[in-house]
């Protein structure tokens, strides 16, 4: 079955093309089943390789299917290959899982656009990038589907292009990748430079002491990975795509935006994890110190917002900086679990925003909702699902996961545990702040309906079967998601032993302090989490405490603004001293080799007068110095 | 006798070359170049290539000669040429250098060269003692251009036809083809009659 | 008169042959009517011939005048061809000397 672990790319490719080609003449809703069938099949691929998998020993897992030599250059030799091992085949799972889900979800959400066929066009084209992403046997393949989810990226978010907002919203995401981007090409750079060669188990296997990569070029790699990660993952410095990628429809926002592209950074950093146990320690602080501050500052925004896929979209972003943190805490199963959970709820909760946009009729403030769970109830219940995952609520899958993280954090740091702390606080509050004004409260959205431009009174419905199906499939796998790693004896930590071949020795073993407190750090994590819906209960239902949304977490700390502001003036101003730079000393160069040439030939042109009397005396004296010249030589000899 | 058949013969070529170059009248010129033909015949009898000092006589200067003099009648261009002063002024110079060095460089070729000239080739035998019998020269001349030298021959006599025709053609004035051939003309040689 | 006075040697007549060369080109290139400009031409021509004939006789190869033949000859079709251009320039513009025929002035 492994052999053919190729369809599972392939299987998405065809859809791609078919689309390409038919797309138009299949139409709503044919070529929105074709797509989801495609991913499907590329999903029960997947499980099929799965199990093959799972039938081997442990270090037997790691397959590569090379399908041909893509680069042969001098020394470097790079394949087309895919790397089939336990950290890429759940990877896959989850993606092409997911991703069917949600491609049966748009073709319910997508009803009735123009462009029906061309969103599932590029929903393939994005499955099979990441595909490519996931199951790359070397750096290359994976930049390939790198830039081409972040292509994905800017074609979904942008496509209800006429809007100029949603246009910006596009050029954003691509351009903030793009920096990202850079650190990955020179970390690719480097590993040519010391290992030469791109391929995962090459690198891996010069990471450590003796072996031709020296540390110090280590901790450089791993830096600038980073640095791609945190452009692709959206932490800061670069997050701020995200938000913004929001302007795109709710199914690009659910599979893109939460569950698959934004945690290819994690992705990448765990596939390293060799490489970053052998770097200097402080990168190591460094990323989960970055870890936590984007989830504390993202958490703190997401507090403010208004609209009901901005809060989920900082959410998100706060739930990276977690993946992160376990990253930097060499909590590598950790940032696996949580990314696995993570896609569960967090996909759930923007399909069910979807739903819940899609009942209002394209509203999406949630000032004018309110009371929906009588109008909307498998939307409701969904939610609620999701919500208690997310807040970190047991048996929810969420809460294992997040445990494990401020475990593992806990046992770097204690200050990263308790800021780890303050933001599951948050996360709760803000995501209860998000049920209660969405769901219950007083029904909101006819107060002021004629202001707003509305047509009549709203009357908000239930979503079609083809929405809430999925949004049930993923409240199952968001409730019970845990069991795959959870901490107990018997099914003891399943996603541990799993991904052992591919993280072993870099995995952190957790010290003997912390390992016998872990109850009661759980138990701690349960309480915020109850104190953070409580506190939510009391402010925004019961109104006992005073909402306090404030301005600047509103604006986002303002962090957004000052960027653009930066690169509106100053960063302008830069960009065109280039551009003149470019048009004047560059092309002037270039041009003026031209009128030099051109000048020189001006005035050697007078030398043509036309006197063929001057032509003849001029062709005589070629003859003396040519005769000269031979004189010379045969008087020499 | 020699010696004095070769100065002489050197005097009138001489004479007859610099005279083509400095006379001003055209005619001038072209009875210096006899003079100057006249002087590589009889240095050809000198040394005793008999057949090619026919053949100098009779085509360069009795031909070749009288074509240019024809020419010159035809198109009255017999008016004197001023040669004081040259309108181009850097000529006269980049003549004079050109001149003094092609003949410094080959008189010094010559010169460096003079023990080179040994060898012995084929087909030319001087009446000297060793052969006191011996074809005569055109037979000698004959017998290498027809055996050696026949394509050659062959191809002179198509180039002759060739030159004759062509040149007939490119000299021959315009027939007259109708009125627009005919006004175009006309204008032309009025313009020509005004301007002598 | 015996061998007290010298023979002209076969470099007497070569270095003659050079110098009537060299009166040619000078000629070419100083005179302007184009008729003399060819008659010089026909020094230089004679030139060749005379070096020619001279290095026949001092080498006994009979090609050397075999050659000649040629170069008659063909200076022969020359002229014609040359009389024949000029006639038909002259005929348009009967006073142009070489400088008025300055159409490759670039």
């Amino acid at each position: 079955m492994i052999d053919i672990a190729w369809l599972i790319p392939a299987l998405p490719l065809a859809g791609f093309l078919t689309i390409l080609v038919l797309g138009r003449k299949l139409g709503e809703p044919k070529a929105g089943f074709l797509a989801t069938g495609a991913v499907a099949g590329a999903f029960v691929v997947a499980v099929g390789v799965f199990f093959d998998l799972m039938s081997k020993g442990g270090e037997d897992r790691n397959h590569i299917i090379t399908l041909f030599e893509w680069v042969p250059v001098g020394d470097l030799s790079i394949d087309l290959a895919f790397k089939i091992d336990p950290l890429s085949i759940t990877m896959i799972l989850f993606i092409t899982g997911i991703g069917s889900l949600i491609h049966l979800y748009a073709i319910g959400y997508m009803h009735g656009d123009p462009k029906f066929s061309k969103f599932f066009l590029y929903l393939n084209l994005f499955v099979l990038s990441m595909l490519v992403l996931v199951m790359g046997e070397n750096l290359l393949v994976t930049f390939l589907g790198w830039e081409g989810v972040g292509t994905c990226s800017y074609l979904l978010i942008s496509f209800w292009h006429t809007s100029d907002a949603n246009a910006s919203a596009g050029k954003k995401a691509f351009v903030t990748n793009r920096v990202g981007d850079l650190g990955m090409m020179i970390a690719m750079f480097f590993a040519f430079q010391y290992v030469g060669s791109l391929s995962y188990d090459s690198i891996n296997g010069a990471a450590h002491a003796g072996g031709s990569l020296p540390q110090t070029a280590a901790t450089a790699m791993v830096a600038m990975l980073f640095v791609g990660a945190c452009g692709k993952s959206a932490q800061l410095p670069l997050y701020i795509w995200l938000p913004d990628a929001m302007a795109g429809p709710t199914p690009v926002s659910a599979l893109i935006h939460a569950a698959t592209m934004v945690t290819s950074g994690v992705f990448l950093l765990t596939r390293f994890a060799p490489l970053l146990d052998y770097a200097s320690p402080w990168i190591m602080t460094l990323i989960a110190i970055i870890g936590i501050t984007t989830a504390l500052f993202a958490a703190t925004i997401a507090v403010a917002q208004n609209d009901i896929k901005k809060v989920l979209a900082y959410s998100t972003v706060s739930q990276l900086g977690y993946m992160f943190l376990a990253v930097g805490s060499g909590a590598y199963v950790a940032a696996i679990f949580h990314m696995i959970t993570h896609a569960f709820f967090k996909a759930l909760l923007f399909l069910g925003s979807g739903s819940v946009i899609h009942g209002m009729h394209d509203e999406q403030d949630m000032r004018r909702m309110g009371a929906l769970r009588k109008m909307m109830p498998i939307t409701f219940a969904t939610f609620i699902i999701g919500w208690l995952a997310i807040a970190g609520v047991p048996p929810f899958a969420g809460f294992w996961s997040k445990d494990e993280i401020l475990l593992f954090a806990y046992d770097k740091s204690p200050i990263l545990w308790a800021l780890g702390l303050i933001t599951a606080l948050l996360t709760a509050y803000y995501m209860t702040r998000q049920v209660i004004m969405v769901f219950y409260g007083k029904a909101r959205w006819n107060d002021h309906a004629e202001e707003n431009g509305a047509h009549g009174d709203i009357k908000p419905h239930e979503s079609p079967v083809l929405m809430w199906l999925p949004l049930v499939a993923l409240a199952g796998l968001a409730a019970v998601g845990g069991i795959i790693n959870l901490p107990f004896t018997g099914i003891k930590e399943k996603l541990l032993h799993w991904l052992e071949p591919v993280v072993h020795s870099a995995e952190r073993e957790l010290s003997h302090g912390s390992e016998d407190i872990k109850w009661v750090l759980a138990g701690i994590a349960t309480v915020t989490a109850l104190a953070g819906i409580g506190l939510a209960y009391a402010v925004y239902s019961r109104h006992k405490i005073k909402a306090i949304e404030p301005e600047i977490l509103a604006k986002g700390w303002y962090y957004d603004s000052s960027i653009s502001a930066f690169m509106g003036g100053p960063g302008r101003d830069a960009f065109e001293g280039v551009a003149w730079f470019d048009a004047n000393v560059i092309d002037g160069a270039v041009n003026g080799t031209g009128k030099g040439v051109q000048g020189v030939a001006g005035i050697i042109r007078k030398a043509q007068s036309g006197f063929v009397r001057t032509y003849a005396a001029l062709i005589g004296i070629g003859v003396v110095l040519l005769l000269a010249w031979f004189f010379y030589r045969g008087v020499s000899q | 006798m020699e010696l004095f058949v070769f100065i002489c013969a050197a005097i009138m070529i001489l004479g007859g070359a610099v005279g083509v170059v400095t006379r001003s009248h055209p005619v001038h010129c072209a009875l210096s170049l006899v003079a100057t033909l006249f002087g590589v015949a009889v240095l050809f009898v000198a040394m005793e290539a008999h057949f090619l000092a026919a053949v100098q006589t009779i085509v360069y200067a009795g031909a070749i000669v009288v074509l240019f003099l024809f020419v010159i009648m035809l198109l009255g261009i017999d008016r004197s040429e001023s040669i004081r002063i040259d309108p181009i002024k850097v000529q006269r110079p980049l003549a004079g250098i050109v001149g003094v060095g092609l003949i410094g460089i080959i008189g010094g070729a010559i010169l460096q060269s003079r023990d080179a000239i040994k060898a012995r080739g084929e087909g030319l035998a001087v009446a000297n003692a060793d052969n006191p019998v011996h074809d005569s020269n055109i037979k000698q001349l004959a017998n290498d251009l027809f055996s050696n030298h026949v394509f050659a021959f062959e191809l002179t006599s198509v180039l002759l036809v060739v030159a004759v025709v062509g040149t007939v053609t490119l000299a021959r004035r315009p027939t007259k083809r109708g009125a627009s051939d005919q006004s175009e003309e006309s204008p032309d040689d009025s313009g020509q009659k005004v301007s002598e | 008169m015996t061998a007290a006075i010298a023979v002209p040697t076969t470099t007497w007549y070569l270095l003659l042959a050079a110098v009537l060369f060299g009166i040619g080109v000078v000629g070419v290139l100083v005179r302007r009517n184009p008729l003399i400009m060819f008659m010089c031409i026909e020094l230089m021509l004679n030139a060749v011939n005379l070096s020619f004939v001279a290095l026949a006789k001092a080498l006994g190869d009979i090609g050397g005048q075999t050659t000649v033949v040629f170069v008659m000859v063909v200076a022969a079709a020359e002229v014609v061809v040359g009389l024949g251009i000029i006639v038909s320039i002259l005929r348009k513009r009967p006073t142009a000397t070489a400088d008025d025929l300055a159409e490759l002035k670039g």
